[in-house]
């Protein structure tokens, strides 16, 4: 793929290295302001540029990481899924409530041995997903108001899970995943590293991957190509879902423990990664590479503002300000591509 | 035209490029104060550069802008309004939402002391104004119940009235009836009465020299003719247009043309009893292979809500389609796609990916019987540029974004991506509408060479030239319904127009 790509390119380069990167702008912008905030934050405080911190960097952001990759899919398709963060916590909490509780954790669950609790809550997680993409496309509700009313459902089953109480067990094997680690590397991050990587490969090398493109690109042209529009926007509503409560169950493992409202900071956060990656808003343009570098922006940015000891309710100013200029950034990118294609 | 008036509106050496390509060079226009002035030319000749520049809409540009015999220079679209400048753009560009009234009066509608819009006295005002031009609507009405042809006609309304010096017409008729175009002219000749100087561009030649005084021929963004109406011909425009002998490229088809005897081929497609709503009824025909369909009509005659049936993107309240003898009743544009039927549309836009390729717009239909689960870009290219080649692309680069092609070559794109397919039925919609003489004829020939290939194929089109120059058998649809077919004898441009 690489080498087929240079063909374009090589032309491209060929009319001026002007517009050339006035069409890359997307992937450029967001990779200049993670150099940028590296920077600031490594001159800044002497305990950010360190090895260590890059870990807590990588471990901070891997949640995050997982239920991006498949909100990639559904952004990538012009579609958007405000469900991911109610998903994963309905499915933290699915895994814990079909695993024995301690004694003390008065919730009346549904032990199970611990491949059988996987499997449901993937099921759960799964058929919450189907709900999203019959709606979407059987319906016809859009995806704003779809996930929006599946936001409710999720914490809705959520609470009627866990009554106000916490669990903390999880089957072992989610344990391992979300808090062990494997020579000094966190379980968690080679599983982020891995759903990306997958990700990106389904993206970039399969059939499947192409007609999401196609679909965010223009799906009007992608029907009147005779491709099975719903289908492939069903599918991406399901691979986010799943994606979510992947991220749900290693979180809860990652946190210890399992309850109402845990995840509700990642549906910004998840978007925000994608979208300051420079994915367009409106279908077609972008990618997990592109996910990566904003995931890094994003984790760059909370773990730096710890380091330089600022008044902790700024913090959450200074996050929306940058989230903003990466939407102005995306939108501006956009026009200029369009322009160059004109 | 009268010798020793006062131009209107005088440009000089008027040269504009963008980003390195000239698109005019060296241009001088003048128009003068009652005066209806045809613009002809290819598609990229400069003609809509010229008018949009006049309209203020491209500012950066080198060369003398004179209005009144004073030197202007617009800094945007609203000073040129300001200057008596109007103009009507080649897409439909009215709010469907808003009512008639509120469409006519768009901007300017009349308040009163509070600011607060007179409702009965617009309604009134906006019917006065439309039924100067011939048009009888209730100025209540939601513009976008109405059929286009109207909707384009209130929009041309709209601009007439407004009062302007100067007017734009840009393809001002395409969408029009014969008896609509009629009325737009008689209201045109009835503005240059008034002193209204008038810019008329078309495809349409003899629209051109019927209405316009003086007509203007560019080509390659340079002037290269400028001629009283009368003294001039269509085979001499079109000769100066294209630069060569235009006659064998473009006959006129005012003289009968023979169709042949029907072919008794295999049925690819049987359609019996179609209907759908208010747009089509009981509408039966079939398609056999080795053989080009032409359906004919007026804009809204139901042509397009065919073709979207016979792909699967509109669902019929009744009737039955058969493709190979087997009934079919498509869910999907998937399903037709796989049942051998495939559709190019009217508009470029709805079917082509621009930001992407040229070998992926072209691969798309292709790409679940070339890949199970992984792509093969490798193959993707080489099928890519095997049809590049045979439809003569230009430039023949696969890997080129397809929105830096021209027109033209989006629509051989736009075939190309079926011809890999190969479909057992081709719908076409207006497969050479706004295309250049040379990109015309290029897809005249593809169309042909598929033909003899046997494919069945369906050429729908509200240009009487199109369905002549593709077509052994014509249907002509009116109101949705057939109300003529043509096989086997003598057919020209009048009769069809007659039958429509």
């Amino acid at each position: 793929m690489a080498s087929s790509e240079t063909a374009p390119a090589a032309g491209q380069r060929a009319k001026g290295l002007a517009p050339f990167l006035r069409s890359q702008m997307r992937n450029i912008a967001p990779f200049l302001t993670l150099i940028f905030l590296s920077g600031f934050f490594a001159l800044a405080s002497p305990s950010f540029a360190t090895i260590d911190n890059l870990g807590n960097i990588l471990t901070q952001v891997s949640v995050t990481g997982i239920i991006a990759v498949g909100l990639t899919f559904v952004i990538l398709c012009a579609e958007i899924d405000l469900s991911i963060a109610g998903i994963a916590n309905v499915t933290g909490i699915a895994v814990a409530y079909f695993t024995l509780q301690e004694s003390y954790v008065n919730i009346p669950n549904i032990p199970l041995a611990g491949a059988a609790a996987i499997l449901l809550a993937i099921l759960l997680c799964a058929a919450l997903g189907l709900v999203n993409a019959l709606g979407l496309t059987v319906i016809g509700i859009p995806s704003f108001i779809m996930t929006l009313a599946m936001m409710q459902i999720a914490a809705g089953i959520s609470a009627l899970l866990v009554r106000g109480q916490i669990a903390y067990k999880v089957p072992s094997l989610i344990t391992t995943l979300g808090s062990g680690s494997i020579g000094g590397i966190p379980w968690i991050v080679i599983v982020a590293a891995i759903m990306l990587l997958g990700g990106h490969l389904v993206l970039t090398y399969t059939r499947f991957g192409r007609y999401v493109y196609m679909v965010g690109g223009n799906r009007e042209a992608a029907e009147y190509s005779g491709l099975n529009v719903k289908l492939i926007l069903g599918s991406v509503m399901v691979i986010s879902a799943v994606c979510s409560g992947i991220g749900g169950m290693l979180g809860v493992a990652h946190f210890g423990s399992a309850q109402q409202n845990e995840f509700d900071t990642y549906l910004l956060d998840s978007i925000a990664a994608v979208v300051v990656g420079g994915t367009s808003l409106f279908g077609g343009r972008g990618g997990i590479g592109n996910t990566i570098v904003g995931l890094f922006v994003l984790g760059v940015l909370n773990n730096g503002l710890d380091h330089v000891n600022i008044d902790s309710f700024l913090k959450i100013l200074i996050r929306g300000v940058i989230l903003l200029m990466a939407l102005i950034i995306n939108v501006y990118a956009q026009r200029l591509r369009e322009k160059a294609a004109d | 035209m009268p010798e020793g008036q006062q131009p209107i509106l005088e440009l000089q050496g008027i040269t504009k490029s963008f980003g390195g390509v000239e698109a005019l060079r060296g241009v001088d226009f003048a128009l003068l104060p009652g005066e209806i002035h045809g613009l002809v030319g290819e598609n990229g000749a400069g003609k809509s550069t010229l008018m949009k520049i006049i309209a203020g809409v491209h500012t950066e540009f080198s060369g003398r802008f004179l209005i009144g015999g004073q030197e202007t220079h617009f800094r945007s679209a609203r000073d040129a309004h300001a200057a008596g400048i109007a103009m009507v753009h080649q897409e439909l560009s009215v709010a469907p939402d808003l009512t008639v009234a509120e469409n006519v009066f768009l901007g300017n509608q009349p308040t009163n002391r509070l600011g607060l819009v007179q409702w009965r006295r617009m309604a009134r005002e906006a019917g006065e104004q439309l039924s100067r031009f011939g048009i009888d609507v209730d100025p209540m009405s939601r513009l976008g119940d109405l059929p286009i042809g109207l909707q384009q006609l209130i929009e041309i309304a709209r601009v007439l009235f407004s009062g302007a010096r100067i007017v734009i017409l840009d393809e001002p008729t395409s969408a029009l009836s014969p008896p609509e175009v009629e009325r737009l002219f008689a209201t045109l000749k009835r503005l240059r009465e008034q002193g209204t100087a008038i810019v008329f561009i078309s495809h349409f030649i003899e629209d051109i020299l019927r209405v316009s005084d003086t007509v203007t021929v560019f080509r390659n963004g340079r002037k290269v003719a400028e001629t009283a109406s009368a003294a001039t011909t269509k085979g001499a425009l079109i000769e100066a247009m294209i630069g060569r002998g235009g006659e064998a490229l473009e006959h006129s088809y005012s003289d009968d043309l023979m169709l042949p005897r029907p072919s008794d081929s295999s049925v690819v497609l049987k359609v019996d009893q179609l209907s759908l709503a208010r747009s089509l009824q009981d509408v039966s025909f079939e398609a056999r292979a080795g053989e080009v369909l032409g359906i004919y009509g007026f804009m809204g005659c139901g042509q397009q809500e065919l073709s979207r049936i016979l792909f699967g993107k509109l669902k019929p309240d009744a009737g039955t389609l058969a493709v190979d003898g087997k009934p079919k009743t498509f869910a999907s544009t998937a399903a037709a796609r796989r049942a051998g039927v495939a559709l190019v549309p009217e508009s470029r836009r709805a079917m082509l990916f621009h930001q992407e390729p040229v070998y992926k717009n072209i691969s798309i239909s292709i790409l679940d019987r070339i890949s199970s689960l992984l792509l093969k870009p490798a193959q993707e290219r080489e099928i890519a540029q095997r049809q590049v080649e045979q439809l003569q692309i230009r430039p023949p680069v696969v890997g080129l974004d397809l929105g830096m092609l021209s027109g033209g070559n989006q629509q051989k794109v736009a075939l190309a991506k079926w011809l890999t397919y190969p479909p057992k039925l081709l719908v076409l919609c207006e497969p050479t509408r706004g295309m250049d003489v040379g990109a015309k004829n290029d897809v005249i020939n593809i169309v042909r060479d598929l033909r003899a290939k046997g494919l069945a194929i369906i050429v729908l089109s509200t240009e009487p030239e199109t369905v002549l120059s593709l077509a052994d058998r014509i249907l002509v649809l009116k109101r949705g319904a057939v109300v003529r077919e043509f096989k086997n004898e003598p057919v020209s441009k009048d009769r069809l127009l007659e039958a429509a």
